[in-house]
């Protein structure tokens, strides 16, 4: 049972990823979901970089180091392919908010669910 | 369209944010940085001029067809170098040991040295490629398509 | 009334979850590091880079970086391919 100070990026991370969830489910307005995913994919990205820490480690590179006791490489390189994905999420939810506006000329959740046409 | 302020600051910032995203590109193999860094770094000048300048006036120059040639070059070229180490596997680093990109560093600490790195330089070229240009060609459609007319211009 | 009831029930139940495996897990600093510690001693001399990240992204897991400029380009072909036949200006 580690304590709640030594563990503060994971409290973070929790604390982050409720508010992203609270926003996902109570807000009526698209471009507001939107913004509450975005904020629990960050909430991912934190948990990731932060699980590959080493007490007193330094950058993993060698150029001009100071000693070989490093931070663990991989799990920054699996955050690097996430936030890319991300965009990429991002880029389209945002299309088809623009796509849902013209059509129904409403950006309000419970009002644009009847697409006719 | 901004004002005269905003539109000189545009001119006078872009080329040192191109030459630093050129930078982090270049130097993906020796320190921090590398092909997705730089490329965001180099769109984020895209990003500036689309909003100082207005859509209409850089439609004009950067098209949607060039950039899509752009993207498709940089991913023929990454998977191209793919295929180049075939003689083992998939993937395999066929540049190690020779003259281009060849010289192998000892295990420990090192001083900086960009003739390192094997195949991992041209890599992260073709990627800077197809990020530049996906993300300035995502920026630019919605610009466009979401314009106002009689926008005073 | 009943949604809203089992709607804060829900975010209530998943808050609680996380908070108590954020303060049960491991200590933060001492990860497992069998894999890192092998591609940290064998790095400079199998690539030849000088930067462990970089020869993890493009080197040792090179499937998944050819995998994520797949999705780049879809997601560039899909916006271009949605906004085609809108015309300009507001609603």
């Amino acid at each position: 049972m580690t304590s709640l100070v030594v563990n503060a990026p994971f409290v973070a991370v929790a604390a982050l990823a409720c508010v992203g969830l609270y926003i996902m489910v109570t807000q009526r307005d698209l471009i507001k979901i939107v913004m509450g995913v975005t904020i629990l994919e960050s909430a991912v990205n934190l948990f990731l970089v932060s699980l590959g820490y080493r007490n007193e480690g330094a950058a993993p590179g060698f150029t001009h180091a100071s000693g070989t006791h490093m931070v663990l490489p991989v799990p920054q390189a699996l955050t690097l392919t996430s936030i890319v994905i991300g965009v990429a999420t991002t880029a389209l939810m945002l299309t088809l908010v623009i796509l849902i506006y013209r059509h129904t000329g409403e950006t309000d959740a419970e009002k644009s669910r009847r697409v006719k046409g | 369209m901004m004002s005269v302020i905003v539109r000189t600051i545009a001119r006078l910032a872009t080329p040192p944010i191109l030459v630093f995203g050129l930078y982090v590109i270049m130097h993906g193999h020796v320190t921090v940085g590398g092909g997705f860094q730089g490329g965001a770094v180099f769109a984020s000048a895209t990003a500036l001029v689309l909003v100082a300048f207005g859509s209409e006036r850089v439609r004009r120059y950067i098209t949607v067809s060039g950039l899509t040639l752009v993207s498709c070059a940089g991913a023929v070229l990454f998977a191209l170098l793919g295929f180049g180490g075939m003689c083992k596997t998939f993937f395999y680093n066929f540049l190690v040991g020779s003259p281009l990109f060849g010289h192998i560093p000892e295990y420990g600490p090192a001083h900086e040295d960009i003739w390192t790195g094997g195949v991992i330089a041209p890599m992260n070229i073709g990627v800077a490629l197809n990020v530049i240009a996906s993300l300035s060609a995502i920026m630019l459609t919605m610009a466009v398509v979401s314009r106002k007319t009689g926008d005073g211009e | 009334m009943a949604r809203k009831l089992f709607a804060a029930i829900t975010l209530v139940v998943v808050a609680v979850m996380l908070f108590v495996v954020a303060v049960v897990m491991r200590p933060f600093g001492e990860p497992p590091s069998v894999m890192d510690d092998y591609i940290i001693q064998n790095t400079q001399e199998v690539t030849g880079a000088n930067s462990a990240v970089a020869a993890v992204v493009f080197d040792w897991r090179g499937y998944d970086t050819l995998g994520e400029a797949t999705v780049l380009f879809t997601a560039f072909t899909g916006v271009a391919l949605l906004l085609r036949g809108l015309k300009d200006g507001s609603a």
